[in-house]
């Protein structure tokens, strides 16, 4: 029972964050905001260089072998920085699924074996299609797209193929489609059975993935608010000399810490492959969520009417964390799957440990 | 990272388990806030001690097993899968115990370690006073030093267990000239010495879970202070450290609470029915148990590792005071109008001792420490936030 990070994995986690600061500020962001595309393939294939985009892949397709842990703190970096890179869509959704789906032959081994080293090579981006969300974000920038055909079968089709209609939203960077496109016989990757399994997986790491980021995003709001109560003046002293202030801040805090072992715990369980992964993501996103919606709101209070501008940097952050509370599974439906599986099995056959998920099985 | 447990701490666990389900008492013990209960509470620390269990992250040498902080959240889990009683010298084991060990001399950890973890020295806490709650650094209670005795004038509040406790562990004032955090000392001190006087205090509850300690020339030796003569705070302040941070509050005490809820949950569900945000209500408290256990074991890591418990005891204190009152009262919610009923009431039924345990959670946001304090201390030590 160990719950330190090792030496690379922090390491890791630094050069992440060192290359978003430098590279992905907050003039950066509003820059690509403008753009159509809204995406950087300078900044994704920084990101790649780390190793950031072939993590979790197989040395075979250009990977590395790792693991959600070695992954999330990187994670929590993105979020922080705001980033817009499709990192939860690409790495942690599609492209291990392509790559499960590759270990049985067929043209998914084929269909992986052209596109997973350009993903680990910051060549490629990878879009998902999936039930739980209404559109399919990054489309524009997904060189391969996984979609679900009218019979719940999965394919792979590549841009070229498919029509895109941009959906606007609130935050100013991300992009989201719907999709219109005809499956073919070479498009094929799985059928409805065995699709279901699939979206399952990539849903559990795609949720863990928003967690992670959620806790980023979350403390930048925490961290932005604080900076600016400390230099905002009324009454002649720095308005976070206040009470009041004060305790909204410490109350956001308490929310991102808490939240913040029970997303680590939720990375080791997808690494290992964990018989209650699933349950200990839906506890993460819903934890991670709230704290971030809570940090969000507190950040706004804070931070009064210039917080309510364009000008001002926060909205970017507050717009993120409503976004990701919703996407993959909003907070309301991973703490309902968790209330599912308590009240049938508490008690029922308790484990050897109650830190494992007590008792449920 | 990995969060599993080792051969050696699943082995751990069985032996506690098989240990404390051979001699756990059958029926609950009385109330530890009177005469009877408290001795039979005493009756039942000596018998874990006789067991090897008081402290079982103690060095042996100290009635321990040397075991870490992990072992010691497993025997916590153990403890509370259990239903062993309530441990009445949690002032002593688990706040002055490791504030000993840190700042004690080798001859006062001898003294002191042993009878507290058996159950002979049952110790209380004397910090506040009438005029020194949240505002702990106004303390007026005088220790001067004559010869090699300090004498000790004035009184202390609130001091939990001081009715049948037999020492007390207090802060005073050495140094008549100083002001605030400065010229505090910390003192050992046995509530039968002459001049001590305690007066209990009822609680809402009726019982007298708490006193009124008064000083009136007490001699207390100069070897029973503990750090140095004017190092007071810095030795409180690691006391209050294991109380917010870690010890006080192990996370098994709330998953066990979770458990009963979710279990009154699903023994009443026409009130879950009736008022369908009670069953949310009951997986957040779940939910935030959980997170608590993680978090616990995640400084214990620390700990081991060689780091120390900071100004975070303070978020931890917030969480787990906060986390018990919404679990109780949500169980309050689901027993509805049965709630009110002492567990002795016929009509009662199963309200089990949820009562009871609303009553305490509602002190935990402002014992230890109030939450407004401890957001005053996260917000200037953690976030950085300049001080009002």
């Amino acid at each position: 029972m160990d719950f330190h990070f090792n030496e690379e994995q922090l390491m890791f986690s630094d050069s992440v964050r060192a290359l978003l600061e430098r590279d992905c500020t907050a003039d950066v962001l509003r820059e690509l905001w403008a753009g159509e595309s809204g995406r950087s393939d300078e900044l994704w294939r920084g990101l790649a260089e780390l190793g950031l985009t072939g993590l979790l892949l197989a040395e075979e397709h250009g990977g590395l072998g790792m693991a959600e842990v070695d992954l999330v703190l990187a994670l929590e970096e993105s979020g922080r920085a705001c980033l817009p890179e499709p990192l939860v869509e690409t790495v942690l959704a599609a492209a291990p699924l392509l790559e499960t789906l590759a270990a049985g032959g067929g043209t998914a081994a084929s269909v992986a074996g052209k596109w997973l080293p350009r993903v680990a090579a910051g060549e490629a981006r990878l879009a998902l299609e999936h039930p739980a969300n209404p559109c399919v974000a990054d489309a524009h920038v997904a060189e391969l797209l996984l979609l679900l055909a009218s019979d719940g079968s999965l394919h792979a089709v590549e841009r070229a193929h498919v029509e895109l209609t941009r959906q606007p939203c609130n935050d100013a960077a991300r992009r989201l489609f719907t999709v219109d496109w005809k499956p073919g016989d070479d498009s094929l990757l799985a059928d409805a059975a065995g699709t279901t399994r699939l979206l399952d997986a990539a849903f559990d790491r795609a949720a863990f993935g928003c967690a992670a980021q959620q806790l980023g995003i979350g403390q930048k709001l925490i961290d932005l608010a604080v900076d600016y109560a400390g230099q905002r003046e009324q009454f002649g002293r720095a308005i976070g000399s206040f009470q009041a202030v004060k305790h909204h801040l410490a109350t956001a805090q308490v929310a991102v810490e808490f939240a913040r072992p029970v997303v680590y715990r939720a990375a080791c369980s997808l690494a290992i492959g964990h018989t209650d992964a699933g349950l200990h993501v839906s506890q993460a996103k819903a934890m991670a969520d709230e704290a971030a919606l809570l940090a969000a709101r507190t950040s706004l209070q804070v931070h009064g009417a210039i917080g309510y501008t364009w000008e001002v940097d926060l909205h970017a952050w507050m717009k993120r964390a409503w976004a990701l509370e919703m996407t993959w599974g909003g907070s309301a439906w991973h703490r309902g799957r968790l209330a599912d599986a308590v009240l049938a099995g508490v008690d029922n056959n308790p484990r050897e440990g109650q830190l494992q998920l007590q008792g449920v099985n | 990272m990995d969060l599993d447990y080792t051969q050696q701490q699943r082995a751990f666990r069985v032996e506690a388990r098989e240990w404390l389900e051979a001699n756990v008492p059958g029926q609950a013990l009385q109330s530890m806030d009177t005469e009877q209960g408290f001795a039979a509470h005493r009756e039942w620390e000596t018998k874990l001690n006789e067991g090897g269990w008081a402290m079982v992250s103690w060095p042996v040498e100290y009635g321990g097993r040397g075991v870490d902080l992990i072992e010691w959240l497993i025997f916590e889990e153990e403890y509370y899968r259990a239903g062993a009683p309530g441990r009445v010298n949690q002032n002593g084991i688990f706040l002055l115990g490791p504030t000993l060990m840190e700042f004690g001399n080798d001859e006062q950890k001898a003294r002191f370690l042993p009878p507290m973890a058996a159950g002979i020295d049952v110790w209380a806490q004397g910090w506040s006073e009438p005029n020194a709650g949240s505002d702990m650094a106004a303390i007026r209670t005088t220790a001067f030093r004559d010869g090699d005795h300090y004498v000790v004038n004035g009184q202390k509040t609130w001091c939990s267990r001081a009715v049948w406790a037999d020492w007390i562990f207090c802060i005073f004032r050495t140094d008549p000239d100083s002001e605030r955090h400065r010229g505090l000392s910390f003192m050992l001190v046995p509530l039968d010495a002459e001049g001590v006087q305690v007066r209990a205090i009822e609680q809402l509850d009726g019982e007298t879970g708490f006193a009124e300690v008064f000083f009136d020339n007490v001699r207390v030796p100069v070897d029973q202070l503990l750090g140095e003569e004017g190092g007071g705070w810095k030795v409180a302040m690691s006391t209050a450290g294991f109380e917010r941070g870690l010890m006080l509050r192990s996370p098994a005490r709330y998953q066990a609470t979770a458990r009963k809820l979710v279990a009154l949950l699903r023994d009443n569900p026409e009130a879950a029915q009736r008022d369908p945000t009670l069953g949310d209500r009951v997986i957040r408290g779940w939910m935030q148990a959980e997170a608590y256990a993680l978090q616990t074991y995640r400084t214990a890591s620390r700990i081991i590792g060689g780091g120390s418990i900071g100004a975070e005891s303070s978020l931890n204190k917030i969480f787990w005071s906060e986390m018990d009152l919404a679990m109780h009262e949500t169980a309050m919610a689901l027993l509805g109008p049965r709630a009110e009923l002492l567990p002795t009431a016929r009509a009662a039924g199963d309200v089990g001792d949820w009562l009871d345990g609303f009553q305490f959670a509602l002190a935990g946001p402002i014992y230890a420490g109030t939450n407004e304090i401890q957001r005053n201390i996260a917000a200037e030590r953690l976030l950085g936030l300049p001080r009002g």
